[in-house]
């Protein structure tokens, strides 16, 4: 068998399973650690923990009401175990749920931030300072617990845009946060999804009024620092009638022996023919090449259309998290809503990935696209999940689905599991899936070409993965783009 | 008591009155049975993952009678060759409830080297060759096989010795005919040995459309290197009639097995396909198609496992649903780490044809081998209006433009059917089944038997 994967490159005698083996064992380079002051709180979870962490922000009592519900609730529950997923017993008593970077008040301008701060987020390519900015890019940065800087807001707030941390939403506009809180995501909806609306520190919160179009990109950069805690953010956004937004996410961790827990809720709430584009790259670290450490990415992302001709788009690309448990959704309850989900899923070494999307059609002339791309590599395993169910009155509802995974080495997994439920007859409901590898004759033809082997292997993931890369935004897809090279191609990006 | 306690009791106080009546083959797995179904407690529900249409919970809970005391009942021979494949020659045998009764031109014409028995007096005959095979490939990790296992108090053999090569298909009917509410559970074992090939039809009737009808079947097939089996199920009772049918076949190197299943009249069915390659260069074809309205329920689980290299399966699972049916399709590919070369397929089509009928696909792929070429496709939807209209433009009604559009999307499954007089006596079928007329060929005039 081992002979028919050697294959004779155009310069030297490299099999095409050293290349591999080659392009998919390049490092993390966002490992290091800030030195910074950071306020963090016992380890442990029980009810004066949440009060603590309640405390800590000011939060209002119907907020800390909405906590300690969700904390009971979590008590009843047990950790879902459905997924394709090797999950070590997690000891949610080991956890510190909130760690913050010392701060003396709040800062004003960017000279009051810390430096070592502005110094973590340029070391991660993230511009905080508003002048050099020149992408035209609105960024939140949250480090650990905290949202440490927002930028752009004035400008923004011109237009009516609220563009803020969690925190500051909670205490600015607190009827707004009320209103929408909790409405897509219940706190019952799953045992992370109560875990978080239990402890959660920070997060994002974004507001687009009537008839507005956001004119910047805005951004959240999610970075765990700290050890021995968990990242717990939240975020809203809420699109009004007739407005369009494109918001980013991105998150990275140190490099850390033990494993750290990510377990994050993102509800978004689109009006009549309102847009949002959510895009995410995800690169967590993802422990090491024996499978040591990295983060356990466990998130609850789901968008509910509401109003007529809404649409949501959802894009991922997934390189980091030694576990990765998410599933964005789309619950298109509007007439004509559209939901879309684009997804590149990489894992490598001993990675686990079970994600993919649920497209809830509810209204009727609903649409929705699912394109995920799976690229498993190493000992990874990396699974498709989705969920595509058409209620009995969402007449004329068409959704088309194709997901296809590309297998790099021959101890990884890659599988499918599409759940496809229909209940009105006039629904037209595709499911399309292929599993291959790197054919030895596409190889071969590049090889023949001229094309070393190294190149033609990223030439030929790049190619499958591009159908998604083309739906990021502009900012991202370079960034995406260069991720991939990272994780998959080492010295051949 | 949840359905599986009032069995577990049922078979606890009758316990010896269903040992005395079976053979020891069949005994010697009841205790592993029976602990895998106390340690269990329930069937599962709809609630349970592969199960999200029908519940087995409920389709036990009725408290059915189980024939423990092996009363023979009498069967209408005129009857029960209603659906009998005319123009065809078959080795017949009828299955009453769950007793086999080998017909007279069974009896005379089955050819040196082929074996069609009950299982009792097989396992009299030759009781190493039942116990080398019986119980090892269905799954008391299984609630609705381990009660089969439970339960059964005899069931039919088939075996095609070496070299043997039977052209004439092997037909067993199962027929129910009580005069109450029954449960009937049925064992078939097959094998078929190194080089041999045969084909087996078996069909499923209910001769009183006024009680309920329950069974459970377990069928175990083993496909020895080269062997070759071609294998139709075709359900054919009432809307009263219930049934559970599980099928595991092993199949070794070289190996060609089809299995064609059709679903026509029936209650509630779920069929399970559990096939498990591991010989090379195997070839597998599974394809079932469905016809549903009423309140009826069709739950279609196909468990596929590669684990050796350089061999192919493919699948194709067709429903048409009307009225207020409902259909459910699970089907798993499984590669293992060593399975090379693996090709294997899967396709899922459903049509709905009213506002009620509800379809539950879910299928699925788990690979761990990255030589492969896998693939699996699933769509629901309806007629192609375009296509009505054309042939509407082109003078044929409405109605009939239907029926041609409908007979055509189950035409492919039906040409996968390996007995050519059975292609035509399923599309014969089908066209009656769209027609809205009950199925039972009441004209068919057993022109078989010779």
């Amino acid at each position: 068998m081992e002979k028919d994967r050697d294959i004779q490159t155009a310069n030297g005698n490299t099999s095409s399973d050293d290349v591999l083996r080659d392009v998919t064992g390049s490092d993390y380079k966002y490992g290091f650690v800030s030195d910074i002051d950071s306020d963090i709180i016992a380890r442990g979870l029980n009810e004066d923990v949440v009060r603590l962490i309640s405390e800590k922000k000011g939060e209002p009592d119907w907020l800390l009401e909405f906590r300690l519900k969700a904390f009971r609730y979590w008590q009843t529950l047990e950790m879902p175990r459905w997924a394709h997923l090797d999950i070590p017993e997690i000891d949610y008593q080991a956890i510190s749920y909130y760690a913050a970077p010392k701060k003396k008040n709040a800062p004003k301008s960017l000279d009051e931030v810390d430096p070592q701060l502005l110094d973590t987020f340029n070391r991660l390519g993230i511009p905080l300072e508003e002048q050099k900015a020149l992408s035209g890019m609105a960024v939140d940065a949250v480090m650990d617990s905290v949202s440490v800087k927002t930028t752009h807001r004035e400008k923004l707030a011109e237009l009516g845009i609220i563009f803020c941390s969690f925190s500051e939403a909670v205490k600015d506009y607190p009827d707004l946060v009320r209103k929408y809180l909790g409405k897509v995501v219940s706190y019952r909806d799953n045992f992370f999804a109560a875990l978080n609306s239990a402890v959660f520190s920070d997060g994002s919160f974004v507001y687009i009024p009537k008839g507005v179009r956001c004119p910047m990109e805005l951004s959240t950069y999610f970075r765990i620092n700290a050890s021995g805690t968990g990242q717990f953010e939240r975020t809203l956004i809420v699109a009004d009638d007739e407005s369009y937004v494109s918001y980013l996410e991105g998150c990275t961790a140190p490099m850390r022996d033990e494993n750290q827990l990510h377990a994050a809720i993102v509800e978004i709430i689109v009006e009549e023919r309102a847009e949002v584009k959510y895009s995410t790259v995800q690169n967590w670290y993802a422990g090491d090449k024996d499978g040591k450490g990295g983060v356990y990415n466990f998130v609850t992302k789901r968008g509910l259309c509401r109003g007529d001709y809404s649409k949501l788009s959802w894009t991922q690309v997934e390189t980091g998290s030694a576990i990765t448990w998410k599933y964005p959704g789309c619950i298109l309850a509007g007439e004509g809503s559209v939901g879309e989900f684009y997804s590149v899923a990489v894992t490598n070494n001993h990675q686990q990935a079970d994600t993919g999307t649920k497209m809830i059609h509810i209204g009727k002339n609903s649409r929705s696209t699912i394109v995920s791309k799976g690229i498993s590599a190493g000992h990874s395993q990396n699974s498709y999940r989705g969920l595509v169910s058409v209620a009995p009155d969402a007449s004329g509802v068409r959704n088309y689905t194709q997901c296809d995974s590309l297998l790099l080495s021959g101890t990884c997994g890659a599988h499918t599991f599409p759940y496809i439920d229909v209940k009105n007859e006039t629904a037209i409901v595709e499911h399309e899936a292929t599993t291959s590898k790197i054919s030895e004759d596409q190889l071969f033809y590049c090889n023949q070409r001229g094309i070393p082997t190294e190149e033609a292997v990223a030439l030929i993931v790049n190619g499958y993965a591009k159908e998604v890369m083309n739906k990021l935004p502009m900012e991202f897809a370079v960034e995406a783009q260069k991720l991939l090279s990272i994780t998959l191609e080492g010295s051949v990006g | 008591m949840s359905s599986i306690d009032q069995y577990i009791s049922l078979f606890e106080h009758n316990r010896a009155t269903i040992e005395d009546h079976s053979p020891e083959a069949l005994n010697r797995l009841r205790p592993a049975a029976l602990s895998a179904l106390k340690s269990m407690g329930r069937f599962p529900g709809k609630r349970d993952e592969g199960y999200s249409k029908l519940s087995l919970e409920e389709m036990f809970a009725p408290d059915f009678g189980v024939n423990v005391a092996r009363v023979g009942f009498a069967v209408d021979v005129a009857r029960s060759f209603k659906c009998d494949v005319p123009n065809v020659s078959t080795l017949l045998g009828v299955v009453v409830n769950d007793m086999f009764r080998p017909t007279a031109t069974l009896v005379k014409n089955c050819p040196e080297g082929v074996t069609v028995e009950s299982l009792a007096k097989v396992a009299a005959d030759d009781p190493e060759f039942v116990k080398h095979y019986l119980g090892t490939l269905s799954d008391n990790r299984d609630a609705a096989s381990a009660l089969n296992t439970l339960l059964v108090q005899d069931g039919v053999v088939v075996r095609i010795k070496a070299g043997v090569r039977l052209d004439k298909a092997i037909q067993i009917v199962n027929i129910f005919n009580a005069a109450g509410d029954l449960m009937s559970v049925r064992r078939l074992l097959v094998v078929v040995e190194e080089g041999a090939s045969g084909r087996l039809l078996v069909c499923d009737h209910s001769q009183s459309a006024d009680y309920n009808y329950l069974s459970s079947q377990v069928a175990e097939v083993f496909l020895h290197k080269g062997a070759s089996l071609d294998y139709c199920d075709i359900e054919e009772s009432t809307e009263k009639t219930s049934r559970i049918s599980q099928l595991y076949v092993r199949q070794d190197d070289d190996s060609r097995l089809t299995v064609n299943g059709t679903s026509l009249t029936v209650g509630h069915t779920r069929n399970e396909f559990h096939i498990d390659i591991v010989g090379r260069h195997c070839d597998t074809e599974l394809a079932a198609m469905a016809i549903a309205d009423g309140d009826q329920i069709v739950d279609n689980a196909s468990r596929i496992r590669h684990s050796a290299p350089y061999s192919r399966s493919n699948q194709l699972f067709k429903y048409l649903l009307d009225g207020r049916a409902q259909g459910a399709f699970e089907g798993l590919i499984y590669v293992a780490p060593d399975a090379v070369h693996t090709e294997a397929y899967q396709s899922d089509r459903n049509m709905l044809a009213s506002d009620d009928a509800r379809m539950h696909t879910a299928p699925q792929l788990e690979i761990y081998c990255d030589d492969v070429k896998c693939s699996h496709g699933a769509a629901t939807g309806q007629l192609d209006r375009n296509a009505l209209f054309y042939m509407q433009t082109r003078g044929v009604p409405a109605a009939e433009a239907r029926m041609m559009l409908m007979q055509a999307f189950m035409a492919d499954v039906i040409d996968r059917v390996a007995i050519d007089s059975l292609r035509d006596r399923l599309r014969h079928l089908v066209e009656r089944r769209l027609a809205g007329e009950h199925a039972s060929c009441g004209d068919c005039t057993a022109t078989c038997q010779n």
